[in-house]
């Protein structure tokens, strides 16, 4: 297992290396200006200065070479001077947004919390209902309960977020008053009334983004029951006289769960991307919003940052999926 | 006039009378929304209006443009002029002196070496300041004393309020910024975050495209302003969202940028809990005729003016096309009550607007149709027309925006009304408006033979954008096509016009030659504006103080901002 993982992670490297350079090289190619934005009051030999103070003007190799160098090898260093205090990365130049002349991993920094606490939380509060969805509605398939949930995770799928999310906005902010329609993301929880006020803030957001969460692992984890609820096994458990509760819990869950936990280990990187179109219906502002006002802006750096980001992210994920096979089913050995 | 004004006066020392006594700080906290959210405090790298509104919370000029779009003393006691003897006979130096007393934040004084110091800052060439066309032509800074800036210029200026004045140019900190001119200017995240600044607000938190909270400046010159403690400047989100927040739940105070269809704007008004205001600046949609051919067979010289259009360079044609569109429909459709139709491209300031050309107010179809027939242009079998082989036939693109797709096609069907086939094309707004000189799509190299979008310029005076449809401003591969002349336009009286205006100093001989100078580009139709667009913006009914400014930036009285008890 553990040569395997080791195994896994050298091949990691090249087709990490390979993903940053179809990245570099997509964003190149794709048309579009970093000083689009700039109002046409500005005149074009201005905007031809500030590209140049960009650095736009470099051949690509030189552009790519620079990145690589800024990404892995000084902000690594910037990571560990910020642990332990040290100075290794005084003075070097580090990925710097187009927009903000800031870095880049600064801003993701600031981003972060706001999208694990939403993103995130979302995640968790979705897989928490849709597990015992799915294992009721397997249990007592074509029951009106089944009926109702199958309904349910449709609408999950097929309702996007800048429909839900608003319609949520119009009902809860507009008419009843109840939820800011606008995320505040300097609120710090320190005490009970702003802990009431964080989870007023978050509470429709995470509920758009439960849905989509609920709708698709509940379908799984259905699925995956009613695969093993007919195997002889779960006959034999019956046979030997154990109770429903430990037959459905114990036998056919643990079964079951094999290929949800992966597809739940799969879907942990698109938390960390962020919900592009639910922060910016309700203004959290995390790495989603980030990410989309820096495609809008042609803030190369950021985009290809960002999308890195999600590249080791998925990969790492993958390997992790991997390995959970092998510690949930002894049957899955690697070796 | 002077009845009126008396009266706006009285009015308006009556309405400020509750905020001249409220205290620094004793109304708590004041919400802004910016839809799009500012992406550095530091105005001069970005040259966007969202950061030069969030600068304008911190930073200041020497002197700015009031909501009618006169030049107000800021940081000086009197706005220079000939006639007080601050601006030399010559126009060539104009001084000016600083109000005593005036403090940074950090509680240093403000000095007229941080004026100097500013000019070189945004001078530097390595610096990509996004403002350095206010400074062009300044040759000097002197600093004879503390408290004077003398500015000197290489021509003389019948304009001389470029530099320092508006909030494209405020003075930043000598201090702060010493280490970060030239190239050092995109590295100094720390200064351009939180520019230390001389107005009544200081940055607290900046986070880029997110939010920034600032607090009272303890050191601001007026002891009893501003009557906030706190500001919130949220960004993020879209203009309906940001119109919902003042107008339907009241989470805040004021909204920026609020261009939603007439109806969706209206309903949110309905709600009675914030007020819609808006401001006419010199913003116009306008619709460019390209005179030169761009057809992909000629090469390097496609789009040039080595090339005439074949047919659009017929004075009939494009008057023709101008005849056939009906500007008060588009603009009722796309702008509502935020908008007007207009025959100039250069609407505002009152002075300068010209009633020359109020005659394309009204459609022409049936006109337009003859003047087609008397320029002898037939219609073929297919209903096109045509003349000696050369068909009727346009391009006409645009960047995608919902209301500019109305408009294309209702202009298309207008026009082909007239027998003229129209083919329509949208360009995603950020290549269109980009200038990569690579890319065919952006609005400077124009292949293709209409185009429409919005311009407008800043400050109040209009020489230089009336600069913009001068011959050497043609984009054409020697400069890399980057220039402001799109329709290509070049005449002698024209040029002769513009070179005048610059040594005029007397402004109603300015108006006049300004006024020309549009009658000239409208007669000859290389331009068609279509709409007057407004500034729209929204405060909720509890902020008071609030004075939409559309010739500076919108926040540029928020020290006179208060809450409404």
């Amino acid at each position: 297992m553990l040569t395997y993982t080791i195994r896994r992670l050298m091949l990691a490297v090249p087709t990490l290396l390979f993903i940053s350079l179809v990245i570099f090289l997509l964003l190149k190619l794709a048309p579009g200006d970093p000083m689009a934005q700039v109002p046409l009051t500005v005149p074009p030999e201005v905007k031809e200065k500030m590209r140049e103070a960009l650095g736009l003007g470099q051949p690509i190799y030189i552009q790519y070479v620079k990145w690589l160098i800024q990404f892995f090898w000084i902000e690594p260093q910037v990571l560990f001077d910020s642990i332990f205090g040290t100075g290794f990365a005084e003075g070097k130049l580090r990925v710097i947004s187009w927009q903000t002349r800031s870095p880049v991993m600064d801003i993701v920094a600031q981003r972060i919390p706001q999208t694990l606490w939403v993103v995130g939380m979302a995640y968790v509060v979705g897989v928490l209902i849709a597990i015992p969805i799915g294992i009721y509605s397997a249990y007592k398939q074509y029951s009106v309960f089944d009926q109702v949930g199958t309904f349910i995770s449709m609408i999950g799928y097929s309702v996007p977020p800048f429909f839900s999310g608003v319609l949520m906005i119009v009902i809860f902010s507009v008419f009843l008053g109840w939820f800011p329609s606008i995320y505040d993301t300097t609120l710090v929880v320190d005490s009970w009334d702003s802990f009431v006020k964080q989870l007023r803030q978050m509470i429709m957001p995470v509920m758009v983004l439960a849905l989509q969460t609920t709708a698709q692992i509940s379908r799984f984890m259905r699925a995956s029951m009613l695969d093993n609820l007919n195997q002889d096994y779960v006959r034999t458990a019956r046979a030997k006289g154990l109770n429903e509760k430990v037959v459905v819990m114990v036998h056919v869950l643990r079964n079951s769960m094999i290929p949800v936990v992966t597809v739940i280990a799969l879907g942990v990187p698109a938390i960390f991307g962020g919900a592009i179109i639910t922060e910016q219906v309700f203004k959290v502002n995390g790495i989603g919003q980030l990410l989309i006002t820096a495609i809008q802006a042609n803030d190369l750096p950021m985009v290809q940052t960002l999308t890195f980001m999600f590249a080791i992210l998925i990969v790492l994920f993958n390997l992790i999926a991997d390995i959970m096979y092998g510690i949930l089913d002894p049957r899955i050995r690697y070796d | 006039m002077t009845i009126k004004t008396i009266l706006m006066g009285a009015a308006c020392a009556f309405a400020f009378a509750p905020a001249a006594m409220a205290e620094r700080g004793s109304d708590g906290h004041v919400n802004i929304i910016y839809w799009q959210a500012p992406s550095t405090m530091n105005n001069y790298l970005s040259g966007g209006t969202k950061e030069m509104d969030a600068a304008s919370v911190v930073l200041e000029p020497l002197a700015r443009y009031d909501e009618t779009g006169a030049i107000v003393p800021w940081l000086v006691d009197e706005v220079p002029t000939v006639a007080n003897g601050g601006v030399s006979a010559d126009l060539k130096t104009i001084t000016w002196k600083l109000s005593e007393g005036i403090m940074w934040s950090d509680g240093s004084a403000l000095t007229s070496a941080d004026v100097k110091f500013t000019w070189e800052y945004c001078t530097n060439p390595d610096g990509g300041c996004a403002n350095s066309n206010y400074f062009e032509d300044v040759v000097s800074v002197d600093t004879p004393d503390d408290l004077t800036a003398v500015v000197t210029f290489g021509v003389p200026k019948p304009f001389p309020y470029g530099p320092f004045v508006g909030g494209n140019t405020n003075i930043i900190q000598m201090e702060q910024f010493k280490d970060c001119v030239g190239v050092k200017a995109q590295e100094c995240t720390e200064a351009n975050f939180n520019p230390i600044g001389t107005g009544p607000f200081m940055v607290d938190d900046f986070r880029p495209n997110d939010v920034i909270t600032f607090k009272a400046n303890p050191n601001y010159r007026d002891p009893n302003k501003p009557a906030f403690a706190t500001v919130t400047f949220k960004g993020g989100g879209d203009a309906t969202a940001a119109g919902r927040s003042v107008l339907e739940t009241g989470e805040f105070d004021y909204a920026w940028n609020l261009q939603l269809a007439p109806d969706v704007i209206g309903n949110m008004a309905a709600a009675g809990k914030g007020t819609v205001i808006s401001g006419y600046g010199t913003s116009v949609e306008r619709i460019m005729v390209n005179l030169t051919d761009v057809s992909a067979d000629l090469g390097d010289t496609r789009g040039t003016v080595a090339n005439p259009h074949p047919f659009l360079s017929d004075i009939k044609v494009r008057k023709a096309l101008s005849m056939a569109i009906d500007r008060a429909l588009l603009t009722e459709i796309g702008y509502g009550e935020t908008g007007k139709p207009t025959c100039n491209v250069l609407p505002a300031p009152a002075i300068y607007a010209s009633t020359a050309n109020d005659g394309c107010l009204a459609q022409d179809l049936a006109g337009a149709n003859a003047l087609l027939d008397e320029a002898g242009y037939a219609r073929g079998a297919d209903g096109i027309r045509a003349k000696d082989g050369v068909k009727l036939s346009v391009l006409y693109q645009t960047s995608t925006n919902a209301v500019r797709q109305d408009y294309q096609a209702l202009i298309k069907q207008w026009w082909n009304e007239l027998g003229v086939e129209v083919e329509l094309r949208n360009i995603s707004a950020s290549v269109f408006f980009g200038s990569d000189p690579g890319s065919n799509d952006t609005f400077q190299k124009f292949f293709a033979d209409i185009e429409m979008y919005t311009n407008n310029f800043s400050g109040t005076d209009p020489e230089s954008y009336m600069g913009s449809w001068s011959c050497d401003q043609i984009p054409s591969p020697d400069n890399q096509w980057q220039g402001n002349n799109m329709p290509r336009f070049c005449n002698d009286d024209y040029q002769a016009m513009l070179a005048e205006m610059a040594v005029t100093g007397d402004i109603d001989k300015r108006a006049e030659l300004a006024k020309a100078m549009n009658d000239m580009l409208m007669q000859d139709y290389v331009m068609l504006p279509i709409t007057h667009r407004s500034d729209v913006s929204a405060h909720s009914n509890t902020l008071g103080g609030v004075r939409m400014n559309v010739w500076d930036t919108e926040t540029w009285n928020i020290a006179d901002w208060t809450r409404v008890k």
